[in-house]
């Protein structure tokens, strides 16, 4: 990929109290620290993502971390209780520092 | 130049690597690092070092995985782990765990009682044919375990 | 089981195993068209899960990026692909379905990253894409994701009918060490096992196809090559004559089938 690019999906619409999925996906080649070089042999360096936060309206309601195990272009799905309309910020950090986020809205009926 | 730019980044690698472990092993935690070689026993070890002395239990965990999986680059994972979820009793982590690979763990879910549900699904990479171990840590300190074993396929056709 | 040896060198034998009867009652729905079956049919229900779900399916993060590079001007001429073919769900509606397609200019067939490469250095003024590239397989997994569902029907008689003929022949051809042609697995033997992978009809309808092993989606044309070095033959080039009258040839065995793209493969 040119550059990281997450996609994130929750439900249009929830009702309050209600848990809903989030799902998610972000480009990243996640590698995993194991693979040799095909012609000098050396070790290819570790760069994964290795932490993912989602806070909702503020608040930190799931967290992950994330080893070389996790396949390339990662895939979570968790779940989250629907309390207030407002925003679900998601958060990648990766081996280099770099922190990939994307926002979506949560509409609580 | 790509060989160069990679010994740079090994070294800097390193350095993190060894000093995440200091904090964490600090900390109570078992840390795994690619240094050493895969074993069933590091799996083993990390469990009971999460137990602190604690008795393993079975039960309350739904591990869903293939059982067969086609390819070992890309294996869905679901785990559930059963509670109510609430302030006084809830499930705070699932540590997911591959024996046979050169580093066991895989993922770690922290879940709090706004996660409503304990589930979580991922996709992970399997070296080979081995048990999959899931662990829950619950709010007040128990602590469960299930296993699932995974068969993976090694390609006849490549390209 | 019978085990069936179509080469033998060494240790790159391949043995084909017949199971191909326990799959016979099945019903593959609109991935089957006669006696032709997408390899959609021929993939595990977990690989099935991740195509059958537009947001699992991770190759649509290419999709993503198709989208973004559609409506990019780029080049001297300041167009992007928006600006003449507009909305791409509507002008790239059969695309997919119908390359490659012959360019009469050429004299010779076209497929569509050769089309998409023609339009950004003769009408946008753009540098062309690198075959492979990220630009290239988003631009191509998007535009040929508008064709889904779509049934395969390349063109191939009146000026096509010569590469068709070319393409059939090297589909046929025996090559590489192995002495196998791509028929001996995909014609002949699809429902086999080749060791513990099952052979499928070799379809493209859902190319650029994301690979579990590529952790990545990749052309039809990456496919071919690996296939050759498979048998230990020379790969041809990518975007080389010889593979895109191939490419012409199987998506004409798939026809009827639908685009798929971008599908999810082992």
């Amino acid at each position: 990929m040119a550059k990281v690019k997450a996609r994130v999906k929750v439900p249009k619409k929830v009702a309050k109290g209600e848990i809903f999925e989030v799902k998610s996906l972000i480009s990243h080649k996640m590698e995993s620290g194991q693979r040799k070089h095909k012609k000098t042999g050396e070790k290819i360096p570790r760069q994964i993502i290795n932490k993912f936060v989602c806070t909702y309206n503020g608040k930190a309601v799931f967290s992950s971390d994330w080893h070389g195990a996790v396949s390339a272009n990662p895939y979570l799905s968790f779940h989250v209780k629907a309390v207030d309309s407002g925003s679900l910020d998601l958060a990648w950090t990766d081996d280099s520092g770099a922190v990939y986020k994307k926002t979506t809205k949560i509409t609580v009926t | 130049m790509q060989s160069q730019k990679n010994k740079i980044q090994v070294s800097r690698r390193d350095i993190l690597n060894y000093t995440s472990a200091g904090i964490l092993a600090a900390a109570g935690i078992s840390l795994f690092g690619s240094i050493v070689k895969a074993d069933k026993k590091m799996t083993v070890h990390a469990v009971s070092k999460l137990a602190g002395g604690k008795e393993i239990m079975s039960g309350k965990i739904t591990l869903e995985l293939p059982q067969i999986a086609e390819n070992g680059n890309t294996v869905p994972l679901s785990v559930e782990v059963d509670s109510p979820m609430t302030d006084a009793d809830y499930v705070k982590s699932v540590h997911i765990f591959a024996e046979g690979n050169p580093e066991p763990s895989v993922a770690s879910f922290h879940f709090t009682p706004a996660s409503g549900v304990a589930k979580a699904s991922v996709r992970m990479r399997l070296a080979k044919t081995q048990n999959v171990v899931a662990v829950a840590e619950m709010s007040n300190g128990s602590i469960f375990q299930a296993t699932t074993e995974v068969k993976v396929t090694i390609g006849g056709c490549g390209g | 089981m019978r085990n069936l040896y179509i080469a033998a060198l060494g240790v790159a034998a391949m043995t084909v195993t017949s199971i191909g009867t326990v799959f016979a009652a099945e019903d593959y729905g609109k991935y089957q068209v006669e006696d032709r079956r997408s390899g959609y049919t021929y993939a595990a229900k977990e690989t099935q899960a991740i195509q059958d779900d537009n947001f699992e399916n991770p190759a649509m993060l290419w999709v993503d990026d198709g989208s973004v590079l559609w409506e990019q001007a780029e080049g001297e001429v300041g167009k992007a692909c928006a600006s003449c073919h507009e909305d791409a769900a509507d002008s790239m509606k059969m695309t997919g379905a119908e390359y490659p397609k012959h360019n009469p200019k050429l004299g010779k067939m076209q497929n569509l990253e050769q089309r998409i490469n023609q339009c950004r250095t003769e009408n946008m003024k753009a540098k062309p894409f690198k075959y492979e590239s990220a630009e290239m397989l988003g631009m191509t997994t998007f535009v040929r994701h508008q064709s889904n569902g779509q049934a395969m029907s390349v063109k191939v008689d009146g000026e096509v009918a010569p590469f068709f003929k070319k393409g059939e022949a090297f589909y046929n051809q025996r090559r590489g060490q192995l002495d196998m042609s791509c028929k001996n697995c995909h014609g002949d033997n699809s429902g086999n096992m080749a060791r513990a992978n099952m052979l499928s009809e070799g379809q493209s309808n859902g190319f650029p196809t994301y690979r579990l092993k590529w952790q990545k989606p990749g052309s039809i044309h990456r496919r071919f090559r690996g296939c050759n070095k498979n048998i230990r033959a020379k790969p041809f080039g990518y975007g080389s004559e010889e593979y895109v009258n191939l490419e012409l040839y199987v998506a004409w065995r798939g026809r009827g089938l639908p685009v798929e793209t971008p599908a999810v493969r082992n």
